[in-house]
């Protein structure tokens, strides 16, 4: 495992992809002493790789378990990268608010999301499970987030969803904030219904559409 | 009737297919090394952590009735609303794998384990579907004593949020079987805790009473296909029994 200084981000990115987080480390480690920036090493090294994983399972080519495998290893690069950037905080392409929807305490769909949206680059807040739609909506505003991710795994509290949005409107903030819902029971077309922004299927299209979000705004 | 039963952790682990096939792994595809030892790792993992156990409790008509009717909000027309009439005798089940699974899965997450954790919430939810598995199958044997071998009876199982019956449901059913002592427990929202939890009617009889046509407007958007697989279950039955008698 020698990279040569050129070529030490795409190494980073290669040892990520094969979901080997101690060479993460190492490369991360020996880029640094080789003085490349650290915001180069997260997105031309940690982010690039993490980009080729989602395609690859876009593409059929991987399933989910070697997905989280990579994001495991990504995450062994940022947490020596962290403490480097000047505000102790990774820059990032924004700021995601995300939990479980009141009433439901399934975790894992949400739990993706959040590990797949780090390692595209964003800064997530995680609520947790069982948050009110209130709390959502504060946190957003509190924080300055500009997407807020809701997920259901009960017909029963699918409703909580539209309060979330409904509370955005009566607060004129549905144009600054945007909503996107997921969940085994929700659609493209109930996230039409209750006026969300978008629907993601799985955690990998959550990304791609609150990429969207942001590149669009 | 009402039994608790102890169901040994042996029989609720779920083969490599069935907990792939929830991690979206075809089992036309040959899964990789990598994925083969995760599944390893978390089979492993959830042999040490659950605790399947279970309670059945016969029902009458009358009051499977109430039950199913629960707050009313159930579709007008549905498969079980057909079947149970018909059945010889009926039972209410919750079964579990225990609180414990769902704290090691929150372990790995916090560990950083991602995909460790995610198969075992996999193995898991494989594993609850094998210790009712295990609940329907015992309630079936013991009935089929009391019936002629001859008999093509058959026990099938259907659960509230499903085939129509609205989840809501889950209130009158904990109601009646009282799963507290095993463990489970529900919010208000209906969701059973602990989250790896199985609960619903066994309806035993004939097994012409179990075919129901594709007909609902709910199968059209509903993408558990266990009940066709049952339904082919059920025509090998009958088909192999036949076989049988004409022999």
């Amino acid at each position: 495992m020698k990279g040569s200084d050129m070529g030490i981000l795409e190494d980073i990115s290669s040892a990520l992809q094969r979901g080997n987080g101690k060479d993460v480390g190492k490369l991360v480690e020996e880029a640094l002493a080789g003085r490349r920036e650290p915001k180069e090493i997260l997105d031309n090294g940690l982010i690039a790789g993490m980009n080729v994983i989602g395609q690859k399972y876009k593409d059929h080519e991987i399933f989910l378990p070697e997905v989280l495998l990579a994001a495991k290893a990504m995450y062994a690069g940022m947490d020596i990268l962290k403490p480097l950037f000047l505000s102790g905080k990774m820059p990032t392409l924004g700021r995601v608010v995300i939990g479980t929807v009141q009433g439901d305490i399934h975790d894992i769909g949400k739990n993706l999301v959040c590990i797949m949206l780090r390692g595209a680059g964003f800064e997530v807040i995680d609520l947790g499970k069982d948050v009110a739609p209130k709390k959502f909506v504060d946190t957003a505003v509190n924080e300055g987030a500009r997407v807020i991710g809701m997920s259901a795994l009960l017909t029963t509290t699918m409703p909580v969803m539209k309060n979330v949005v409904e509370l955005l409107k009566k607060d004129g903030l549905q144009s600054k904030i945007k909503t996107i819902i997921g969940g085994a029971p929700v659609s493209d077309e109930f996230a039409r219904h209750i006026g969300a922004d978008a629907y993601g299927y799985d955690s990998m299209q959550a990304v791609e559409r609150i990429k969207r979000f942001f590149s669009e705004a | 009737m009402r039994n608790v039963l102890k169901i040994s952790v042996k029989d609720v682990i779920p083969g490599q297919k069935e907990s792939l096939a929830l991690q979206g792994i075809s089992s036309l595809k040959e899964p990789s090394d990598r994925i083969v030892k995760l599944y390893q790792g978390a089979r492993e993992s959830f042999e040490a952590v659950c605790h399947p156990v279970g309670v059945v409790a016969d029902i009458t008509k009358e009051d499977f009735v109430r039950v199913y009717r629960g707050d009313g909000r159930n579709e007008a027309s549905t498969p079980v609303g057909e079947i149970f009439e018909k059945a010889d005798r009926l039972a209410l089940f919750a079964v579990t794998v225990g609180h414990d699974v769902h704290e090691r899965i929150n372990e790995l997450f916090g560990q950083k384990d991602f995909a460790l954790g995610s198969m075992l919430d996999s193995v898991a939810s494989a594993g609850v579907e094998k210790a009712a598995d295990v609940v329907e199958a015992r309630f079936s044997r013991y009935s089929r004593k009391r019936r002629s071998r001859s008999e093509p009876i058959v026990t099938m199982r259907y659960s509230p949020g499903y085939c129509g019956w609205h989840v809501s449901g889950q209130k009158k059913l904990f109601e009646f079987l009282k799963p507290g002592d095993i463990g489970i427990t529900l919010r208000e929202s209906f969701l059973m805790e602990p989250l790896k939890s199985v609960s619903g009617v066994l309806i035993q009889g004939h097994a012409e009473i179990h075919k129901v046509e594709d007909k609902y407007p709910f199968c059209i958007q509903c993408d558990t296909h266990s009940c066709r697989e049952r339904s082919l279950r059920l025509d090998r039955h009958v088909t192999s029994r036949s076989a049988n008698e004409g022999e």
